[in-house]
């Protein structure tokens, strides 16, 4: 493409697949402690084995 | 919904729904600012956009930028409509915020637990009222494995011997209870010492130092209890502890606070560069209108201008990293994390020395958000319900809002306190929130 270039795709749709164990940090314990940030936060199921009862509680409804 | 923003140099959309985000040329840009955050994007470019344009660029051009577009909103990456993502049952606790101290050997002039007793008497916390803390964390997090404890106050260094001991009791069942704990301190660093960094350094998975910038700026407001600036006292403490941290290689923040008195706040930011600091937070003071230190709309522009002014600094040399610049846009959290963002009242939440249990700390004391104790006594499941009914998508505000996926509803607390009201975002605060993130997204997408 000229006049677009993608530096990013669609990622949130595809985190709701295999997202929701809940194993990620708590924002607010990090640094702020004021103000409330969740973009800069790690994903841990990159890092740990996920607990299979925690991922059945979610689900993409329409 | 998209939103359109410029930074060195460069033009970008983020398709707010989806998370992509695209680099646009100039022609790009004015075709989506025509169009609108909403859209419709229509197949072919409505007369009045061709129009318009076509004293700037060729109509073919125009033709060809908008087919461009039009295959990035095929492909779901740009006007996704927005899913109906359902939040994950909560109930699952996972963070503690220990208030180990309501005390404090300083007096600042911004504290919001009211220079350290958050109201209340002043005191310290039994170590059986921490275990029983710990007991109930580890009680209510199901199957949960990591989770967090946080020693705070006050002043947590004045109950070190409380904080020793619970990181013993907690580390002696990991195993038994196949969990993983976590531990950070907040210390205003002026009882640390050689013993105790070594000790930090060894037990804590994250230390945050507090030092608001220039001595005059952090002196007018972080005073000792005869009214004398703290800087001289706590800055060899706190330099002894970030180069234990940075040796260890373990993850530290030093952390300061702007007030409407320093709005301008990047040379304090540049100072804690300058001592040698690597890692730095630089939050925006939250105060009820009217208190002198408190940020007003009249402040919104400058502060706006620090955030770009900080951008540019950082584009140029890479010796710190700004907590709020920092983003993950590939690893980053799940769109269910993105939903309710901090897990206040749910997830997340604080204990009083005497072992009452509160949303979070900046609820501690606040009459009608007791959650229950540390003691096994009634556990108000409705007001937890509450919080976690909190969604980007339940705060007309915030789903209405491009930054909703990032900030995730902002901060509970600054709403009830400033709006008096769970739902709805604390508006200054929001609008520093999507400038940081301009600038975060820039200077990643940048690199």
């Amino acid at each position: 493409m000229k006049h677009v270039k993608t530096l990013v795709p669609a990622t949130l749709k595809r985190s709701a697949q295999n997202g929701g164990c809940g194993e990620c940090q708590t924002s607010c314990q990090s640094a702020c402690k004021t103000s409330c940030t969740v973009a800069n936060q790690k994903c841990e199921n990159t890092r740990i084995r996920k607990q299979p009862s925690e991922n059945q509680q979610f689900s993409i409804g329409n | 919904m998209i939103h359109t923003f410029s930074g060195l140099g460069g033009h970008f959309v983020l398709d707010a729904e989806s998370g992509a985000v695209h680099q646009l040329d100039e022609l790009g840009l004015a075709l989506l600012t025509r169009v609108g955050p909403e859209g419709p994007m229509t197949d072919v470019c409505p007369p009045a956009i061709l129009a318009a344009l076509s004293r700037v660029w060729p109509p073919e051009e125009i033709a060809e930028g908008w087919d461009e577009l039009r295959q990035l909103r095929d492909r779901g990456e740009l006007f996704t409509p927005a899913e109906a993502y359902r939040a994950p049952e909560a109930g699952r606790l996972k963070a503690l915020c220990l208030h180990v101290a309501h005390d404090c050997d300083l007096r600042c002039g911004y504290c919001f637990a009211g220079t350290g007793h958050y109201g209340g008497a002043r005191g310290l916390m039994p170590f059986e009222t921490a275990r029983a803390a710990i007991d109930l964390l580890a009680a209510r997090s199901g199957g949960r494995r990591n989770l967090e404890v946080d020693f705070f106050g006050g002043e947590p260094l004045l109950a070190l011997d409380t904080v020793k001991q619970t990181v013993a009791y907690a580390r002696a069942h990991e195993t038994e209870w196949g969990k993983r704990f976590r531990f950070t301190l907040t210390t205003n660093g002026l009882a640390l010492d050689a013993d105790n960094i070594a000790w930090l350094d060894a037990e804590m998975d994250n230390l945050v130092l507090s030092l608001d910038g220039r001595p005059n700026v952090n002196d007018a407001v972080r005073k000792t209890p005869t009214g004398a600036g703290s800087y001289e006292k706590i800055l060899p403490g706190l330099l002894a502890a970030a180069r234990a941290r940075e040796a260890s290689g373990k993850d530290y923040y030093v952390r300061g606070t702007f007030t409407a008195r320093n709005p301008d706040f990047v040379d304090d930011l540049l100072h804690l560069a300058e001592l040698g600091f690597r890692h730095l937070s630089m939050e925006p003071v939250v105060l009820p209108e009217g208190h002198p230190l408190a940020l007003r709309e009249e402040h919104v522009p400058t502060v706006l201008a620090a955030y770009d002014r900080l951008l540019a600094i950082m584009r140029e040399r890479g010796d710190f990293s700004f907590f709020h610049f920092n983003i993950d846009l590939d690893g980053g959290p799940c769109v269910y994390k993105r939903l309710r963002g901090c897990g206040a009242g749910f997830e997340y939440a604080a204990v009083s020395p005497e072992g009452e249990v509160y949303p979070c700390h900046q609820f501690v004391g606040k009459a009608g958000f007791r959650l229950g104790d540390v003691w096994g006594g009634s556990w108000d499941d409705a007001l937890s319900g509450r919080f976690a009914a909190l969604t980007v998508e339940t705060k007309p505000d915030c789903a209405v809002c491009w930054a909703k996926y990032f900030c995730s509803g902002g901060c509970a607390a600054a709403a009830v306190n400033l709006n008096g009201r769970m739902d709805k975002p604390y508006g200054l605060g929001c609008a520093l929130q999507r400038k940081r993130l301009e600038c975060a997204l820039v200077l990643k997408l940048r690199d």
